[in-house]
């Protein structure tokens, strides 16, 4: 056998050859372009057109952008100093429109001296959504974002501080009356807590407040909500929509999804209601039906009207996607809470709704995206949104007339950063949340 | 040994009413009931005070008084001395318009961008990300004022167009002016005239082209259960394709020839393009604003769609030999249409109720008409808004309806 092979095999290699780098088409940078950009004649096609797409669009936009003008008092003025840099048929942005009224653009038409008092309740909202957003900070700071509402709405609105104390003294109360009942009688203990506090709002409050105003005058200049605009008019809404949204929202999830044909049916005829009708005609009902509702004589702040419909229109699209993570919760669920012998709102708030929440995050967080970007609507009931309302009233100052692109550009990249932030936020709190191992 | 213990006595006491759950859902919503009656009564009593003291009374007579005020976009006919009824039908039919169109091109951008961002290739689908990205995470106001702004200010006027050394039209068809689009219309020599139906007139050469086409599609129809017939009973297709293109090609090429169908180019005469129609810019912002706005989040469910059909379904139809492009359509689109067409229509409905912002540039939909002007001039507000809310939830509601019962024929059938 030997003998034939030594015949077959005339050369058997004894020592390894050292290792090459890959063929120059195989590695680097080229390898990248022809696996990412230039596989097959359709990849390649679409790569060119892709191209030619950035091409057009950077050749169209880059010497607008580059050619942008900070320093102006009018917009003939950028126009002239675009003409001299970079001659008579060159076009420019003309940034010192931002530059010159940003404030409106933030804060509309709120007393310039008084700017503190948006920024600081901005800062203060950060302060308490800080323990909601973030697991590291001590718990204890949810009673400051229990006690924001009130400081917020004084911060902003100004007047007495005996209004927001005595509202806030009313969910005490009635927190007060829950606690009393709570061991004797605990079904009977929530209602205690409502009736407490409604009778404290209805009846005591408001001759109170006068009492202790007129003793001891504390407050702060109050800002008419005609002067709000721009940003803060657009965060006070959606912040306000957003944090009565939610609450309510998972409360109509559960009653439809309730045994209680009523209060399912009840349910049901809302959330299909408030879905089937532009966010438009719920705002027109704010401001031209919402006196027609209500007793004679009533007449309360616009702008107090349009969160109201807002955290109507909102709850019921949170209502859905809360339905929907409730109904992905898988029976066994539901079971082992029920064999736990817990009582229904014991396994809806140990056992169901986290769950059930968790899975619904990224449908509620679009829920607030929209939201969010549906407060530029306000316009349409004459308020001052930043995005119609202020750039109109830029305009509408000869110095800026005839100004179009840049404030459209600039109040766009703040909703981007916004509604981006929150999206990513989002993703970042489900991989946070995320429990079962993969 | 049970009957040692004795049964304990039935016996009914108040606070069953809350402790017991037998008694407890009744007594829950008796409460409820009777907190929702009180409240309604509530309203309805101060709505009735209201309107007595405003010396107003609930009453749609408004409806039929002369309108007075003109609609530059108008599908059925209508003048000042139409009615407010009427006024409100050319909103409707705006608004349907406008949603139609929209939900057609929206589907059409958003598979395409959402395939396109699944693409292997690196720079397509960052572009396609970069679009959504954009688009979703800014207010649908602002697009639709900055696609009317491009088309105000930074298009030509019409008599930019005029003349020898005028400015030639986009492919000889369209012109883009920064009043409106010229685009060309459909001339029709002898058609067969138009059918008053009372409330608008019916075009009866586009009816008998309609009906011509569902004929055909039909006949097609039974020809294809046909041929699957003798598959199943002989194990060969016969072929078809020329004979089902014959059958919806052919009559309607026919009837088209007949009617002496062919393309009216616009022209500039005068300050004006004619000849063609000219779509109000109006139109054509809030047209692309909404679908490409629509056109992103219809992306998005797009791509989820198709990411939610597991892999293996897309190895196992390579392996059985089948080519990317059927894999596409024969395993991975039907699987992937259940996940897509139940947020597909949220997206349409979104698309419907984001028409009514055709306020923002003057395009006189139902919410321009009864809920603008309308509303303004009879100071009816009560009523208007109702309607408008009622005629919204109606459209809402069908296009709900509509596709459900597509989806409910997609789904998957179980056992």
């Amino acid at each position: 056998m030997s003998d034939t092979h030594a015949q077959t095999v005339p050369f058997v290699r004894d020592t390894m050859l050292s290792e090459a780098p890959p063929p120059a088409g195989q590695a680097g940078a080229v390898r990248w372009l022809r696996e990412n950009l230039f596989a097959g004649w359709l990849n390649t096609v679409l790569t060119v057109l892709g191209l030619v797409a950035v091409f057009f669009l950077l050749r169209g936009l880059l010497p607008w952008f580059l050619h942008g003008v900070w320093n102006a008092q009018t917009l003939g003025e950028c126009r002239q100093i675009i003409a001299e840099r970079w001659g008579p048929d060159a076009t420019g942005a003309c940034w010192a429109v931002i530059r010159d009224r940003w404030t409106q653009f933030l804060f509309g038409f709120y007393p310039s001296e008084l700017y503190w008092r948006p920024v600081l309740a901005l800062v203060l909202l950060f302060v308490a959504l800080a323990p909601v957003l973030f697991p590291a900070v001590p718990r204890r700071l949810t009673l400051f974002s229990l006690l924001y509402p009130f400081v917020g709405f004084w911060l902003l609105w100004g007047g007495s501080i005996w209004q927001p104390v005595m509202v806030l003294l009313g969910f005490v109360l009635g927190y007060g009356a829950w606690r009393l009942l709570r061991d004797r009688a605990p079904l009977l203990a929530p209602f205690a807590g409502v009736v407490v506090a409604l009778l404290w709002w209805l009846v005591l409050c408001g001759p109170l407040r006068d009492l202790f105003a007129s003793i001891l005058p504390i407050g702060l200049e109050s800002v008419r909500s005609d002067r709000f605009g721009g940003f803060v008019l657009s965060l006070t809404i959606g912040v306000a929509a957003i944090t009565l949204s939610l609450p309510m929202g998972i409360a109509l999830a559960l009653a439809r999804r309730s045994d209680m044909f009523l209060i399912k049916t009840l349910s049901v005829c809302f959330i299909e209601f408030i879905r089937g009708v532009p966010l438009i005609t719920l705002l027109f009902t704010a401001s031209l039906l919402l006196n027609y509702f209500l007793p004679p004589g009533t007449n309360f702040d616009i702008i107090l009207r349009v969160i109201i419909m807002v955290t109507l229109f909102a709850a019921a699209y949170i209502a859905e996607v809360v339905r929907g993570g409730l109904a992905a919760l898988p029976r066994g669920q539901y079971e082992a809470a029920d064999a736990l012998g817990l009582n229904y709102m014991q396994a809806q708030r140990l056992i169901v709704l986290p769950q059930a929440l968790k899975i619904s995050i990224p449908g509620i967080v679009s829920t607030f995206i929209g939201l969010f970007k549906d407060t530029t609507l306000v316009i349409f009931v004459g308020l001052l949104d930043p995005l119609k309302g202020i750039t109109d009233a830029v305009r509408a100052s000869t110095d800026w007339k005839g100004i179009y692109w840049e404030p459209y550009i600039f109040v766009g990249t703040i909703f981007f950063l916004f509604c981006f932030g929150m999206s990513r936020y989002s993703m970042h709190l489900e991989r946070r949340l995320k429990r079962e191992h993969r | 040994m049970a009957d040692a213990v004795e049964k304990p006595k039935e016996s009914f006491r108040l606070s069953m009413l809350i402790y017991d759950t037998r008694y407890r859902s009744m007594t829950i919503q008796l409460v409820v009931f009777a907190l929702f009656v009180a409240i309604a009564a509530w309203l309805v009593d101060n709505t009735v005070r209201n309107l007595a003291a405003l010396g107003k009374d609930f009453d749609f007579g408004f409806l039929s008084v002369r309108a007075g005020y003109d609609i530059a976009q108008r599908l059925v006919p209508y003048t000042q001395d139409s009615t407010h009824l009427r006024a409100l039908i050319v909103g409707l039919m705006n608004t349907l318009l406008i949603a139609v169109m929209g939900c057609a091109l929206a589907t059409v951008v958003g598979i395409a961008v959402g395939v396109l961002r699944l693409s292997s290739n690196w720079l397509v689908a960052r572009l396609m990300t970069v679009y959504v990205e954009m688009f979703r995470n800014v207010p649908i106001l602002l697009w639709i004022l900055l696609f009317y702004t491009v088309f105000t200010e930074a298009s030509p006027a019409p008599s930019v167009f005029r003349g020898d050394e005028g400015r030639g039209l986009l492919f000889g068809l369209f012109a883009v002016t920064n009043r409106y689009t010229a685009i060309p219309a459909i001339g029709v020599d002898n058609g067969f005239g138009s059918l008053d139906l009372g409330l608008f007139p019916v075009n009866l050469s586009l009816l008998a082209v309609v009906v011509v086409l569902a004929i055909s599609l039909f006949v097609r129809s039974r020809l294809n259960r046909h041929a699957a017939a003798i598959q199943a009973e002989t194990g060969r297709r016969p072929v078809t394709w020329w004979k089902s293109l014959l059958i919806v090609v052919l009559p309607l090429v026919i009837l088209l020839w007949v009617m002496g169908v062919h393309l009216l180019v616009p022209t500039i005469s005068g300050f004006n393009f004619t000849g063609g129609v000219n779509v109000p810019n109006s139109f054509m912002a809030l047209w692309l604003a909404l679908s490409l706005y629509t056109g992103a989040f219809i992306a998005e469910i797009v791509r989820a769609g198709i990411l939610a059909v597991s892999r293996g379904q897309s190895e196992a139809a390579f392996a059985l030999g089948l080519r990317p492009g059927r894999t596409m359509s024969l395993v991975i689109l039907p699987q992937a249409l259940r996940v897509i067409i139940p947020p597909l229509i949220s997206q349409f409905l979104n698309l419907t109720k984001n028409s009514s912002l055709a306020i923002a540039v003057g395009y006189l939909d139902l919410r321009g008409t009864l809920g603008g002007i309308t509303l303004n001039q009879t100071g009816r507000e009560l009523e208007c808004v109702l309607l408008m809310m009622l005629i919204y939830l109606a459209i809402s509601l069908v296009i709900s309806a509509v596709m459900n019962v597509y989806n409910s024929r997609v789904r998957l059938k179980e056992r």
